[in-house]
């Protein structure tokens, strides 16, 4: 699915920097296959991929600017704008279904104001939905900047929610 | 001063459920008390609904309390100090009878390990088959993982020992090991446990593959939703590595074998192996036709073993007690053990490890316990999001790959999804149809395209627009994904989609199937 950001202003990373990106690129550039380890580089450095970044990683390795942004493209993880300054994702798989994840994404998407996929207007939260977290047995499930949450219910819910919006 | 050791998982669903929390307060707790307490942090043992479980061991074993809030920290703490009794204890935690009924193979050091500890792992039975595959030689490991009977744990069931074969059989100047870790079935986590939980298992099994084919260079493929999971195997691996059971000379051995992860990027397609072969090779993940298969030429063009997390870590008990010991567990051509996963609405859910054979109902009923609502089970999903959704009336299913086959539907990965009476089919179906769409790698038309036709048939016939008209276009849509999509993801979508129409029609808007039709 597309994600859309609605606000671009907030980015928590660093700023474009072609030096900074050609250093990401050089760290795996003697690794078999590189494009994929190189592209989370970059996201993890600037928070998202940069068009400036594909050509950059097209020439260093030699292939076409149309691969790369096939494959920027290709994977839900690579953002092609910033995201706001948390990512509260919800797992929106079949076990989180059967234990209530439905109620629980309306209840997250009526409070922040926002659709799955996109950001709150202030740039505090970018909501996205994910397929299974691997947390079936304690759903439903969410992650917050890389922390696991299970056993969501509306009062953990809210308490998450409390916490990105801050 | 009275000294406990004590184990608190790290595993990623305890600590979805607080399992740092209850660590950190027990720390604190100890510091008020003034007792030096050491804190193991291991897997999880599997038994979600005690989680966060902590384990205090004693002169008589391991004793189970669970599950622990932070705020029990100081009352347990207390207990454990007096003669152990509290409202929370579960007693030896190999006593547990949702434990102990289990035949814990590849999951046996999984909760009780450190994970990140190589001489745990060593203490533990570690690197025992990988010492009886080197004395044994590439034939002879090759022979004993085909008389184990062990099958594919991805879903696909093709024979382990078959596919090492080939890649054997096969000369080439580099062959690879590569393992599929891109658990994305909904309903499964097995992959991720033994991950956190025993990673040394897996590098074990990887590398008595790479010697019994001649590969030298291994992969791990994990998702990227699994960075407790990367994490782990990282830490393993370097650990294996300087402890010389990685590298040029394993375990002082002439053979060489090395192996790093790798993190997929979101697309649940790339647990297909060859769209993640193709993933690896730094492309998109697009399914690759077969012919060529990956054992002739998979990772570069290369040939390559690739197999499932399961399946690699079953490996080193059927190298270390051989063959006929793992095939003696288990009915028909499914052999050994399956690690099984129960999930969603469930009132006892985890990981239970049984020999094939035991029946759907058993496993929903009596182990699961039923949902956690409380409310009659009415679906179950067994095999993830491309698996099918069984009624009770077909809870006499036993789990075995030929029975589910023979009742259109799958075993998968072995994730089962309980859901109770509230369930909407049409809009579970809907689901699988839309799941199809996002994750679709847009290769083969009937999948691309025919997932989203597929939803807005499903929407007619849930608006009543010419509804069996539309239900026998979705059924003739169905085989057209089923017959003319090159992988599983096409394939099997309407496995879902086909079983919520079958068994649940009621929800469509039609008649309710007879009772006496099962």
């Amino acid at each position: 699915m597309s994600v859309k950001h609605q606000d671009r202003r907030r980015a928590t990373q660093t700023r474009w920097d072609k030096d900074v990106a050609q250093s990401c690129i050089r760290e795996h550039l003697d690794r078999e296959g590189p494009l994929l380890p190189i592209l989370h580089a970059l996201q993890a450095e600037f928070g998202y991929i940069d068009e400036a970044a594909e050509v950059l990683v097209a020439e260093t390795l030699n292939i076409t600017r149309a691969e790369v942004h096939g494959v920027v493209t290709f994977y839900h993880d690579f953002r092609r704008e910033p995201a706001g300054r948390h990512v509260l994702k919800l797992c929106r798989a079949e076990a989180c279904q059967a234990a209530g994840g439905d109620p629980l994404a309306a209840r997250a998407e009526a409070r922040l104001g926002v659709t799955l996929g996109t950001t709150t207007a202030d740039g505090s939260v970018t909501l996205e939905p994910v397929y299974c977290l691997g947390l079936c047995a304690t759903a439903p499930s969410a992650m917050l900047d890389g922390r696991v949450v299970g056993r969501l219910d509306p009062a953990r819910l809210d308490v998450l929610l409390t916490e990105a919006q801050k | 001063m009275t000294s406990l050791r004590l184990h608190i998982p790290i595993d990623a669903a305890a600590l979805a459920v607080g399992a740092e929390d209850v660590a950190r307060a027990i720390e604190s707790a100890a510091a008020r008390h003034k007792v030096a307490v050491e804190i193991v942090r291991n897997g999880s043992r599997g038994l979600y609904w005690l989680e966060p479980m902590v384990e205090v061991e004693t002169p008589a074993g391991r004793i189970a309390y669970g599950p622990v809030t932070a705020a029990d920290a100081d009352g347990l703490l207390t207990a454990l100090l007096g003669n152990g009794a509290h409202a929370l204890r579960l007693g030896p935690t190999e006593e547990i009878p949702w434990l102990k009924r289990q035949s814990r193979l590849t999951f046996a050091r999984c909760g009780i390990v450190d994970p990140r500890s190589l001489d745990d792992y060593r203490a533990h039975g570690g690197y025992r088959g990988l010492a009886r595959a080197i004395s044994a030689g590439a034939a002879k490991i090759v022979e004993d993982v085909i008389q184990s009977g062990l099958r594919g744990r991805g879903g696909a069931g093709f024979p382990t020992g078959i596919k090492w074969r080939t890649v054997a059989e096969t000369a080439a100047p580099q062959k690879y090991v590569v393992c599929n870790a891109d658990e994305g079935d909904s309903g499964t986590f097995a992959d991720r446990m033994i991950m956190e939980g025993d990673p040394f298992v897996l590098i074990e099994g990887m590398t008595i593959a790479g010697i019994a084919t001649g590969a030298t260079k291994g992969y791990v493929y994990i998702r990227s939703e699994y960075p407790h999971a990367i994490a782990t195997m990282e830490a393993a691996i370097a650990a294996a590595r300087s402890g010389g059971f990685l590298g040029d000379r394993i375990a002082d051995s002439p053979f060489a074998f090395d192996m790093e992860v790798r993190s997929g990027a979101g697309a649940y397609v790339c647990g297909e192996e060859t769209s993640l072969l193709d993933s690896l090779e730094g492309k998109r993940g697009v399914v690759r036709a077969k012919p060529p298969l990956p054992a002739h030429k998979g990772l570069f063009g290369r040939p390559t073993v690739i197999n499932n997390v399961l399946s690699f870590a079953s490996v080193p008990i059927i190298m270390d007690k051989g063959g006929a010991f793992y095939r003696d567990f288990g009915m028909g051509k499914s052999r050994g053990t399956m690690p099984i996963q129960l999930a969603g609405n469930v009132k006892h859910g985890g990981l239970f490890e049984t020999a094939f054979g035991i029946t759907l109902g058993e496993l929903v009923d009596d182990i699961g316990g039923g949902t956690r609502s409380g409310r009659p089970v009415r679906a179950v999903q067994v095999g993830g999001p491309l698996g099918a959704y069984f009624p009770r009336a077909l809870f006499d299913t036993p789990f075995d790959y030929e029975a589910f086959t023979a009742r259109e539907g799958l075993i998968g990965h072995g994730g089962i999804v309980v859901f109770d009476d509230t369930v909407d089919m049409a809009k579970q179906a809907r689901f699988a149809m839309e799941f199809c769409a996002i994750e679709s790698c847009g290769k083969c038309t009937p999948c691309r395209v025919g997932s989203i036709r597929g939803m807005e048939v499903i929407d007619r016939i849930i608006r009543n627009e010419n509804r069996a008209a539309n239900a026998a276009l979705l059924e003739d849509l169905c085989n057209t994904l089923k017959f003319g999509s090159l992988c599983a993801l096409g394939g099997f979508t309407p496995y879902p989609v086909m079983s919520a129409l079958t068994h649940f029609p009621e929800d469509f808007g039609a008649p309710p199937r007879l009772q006496a039709a099962e």
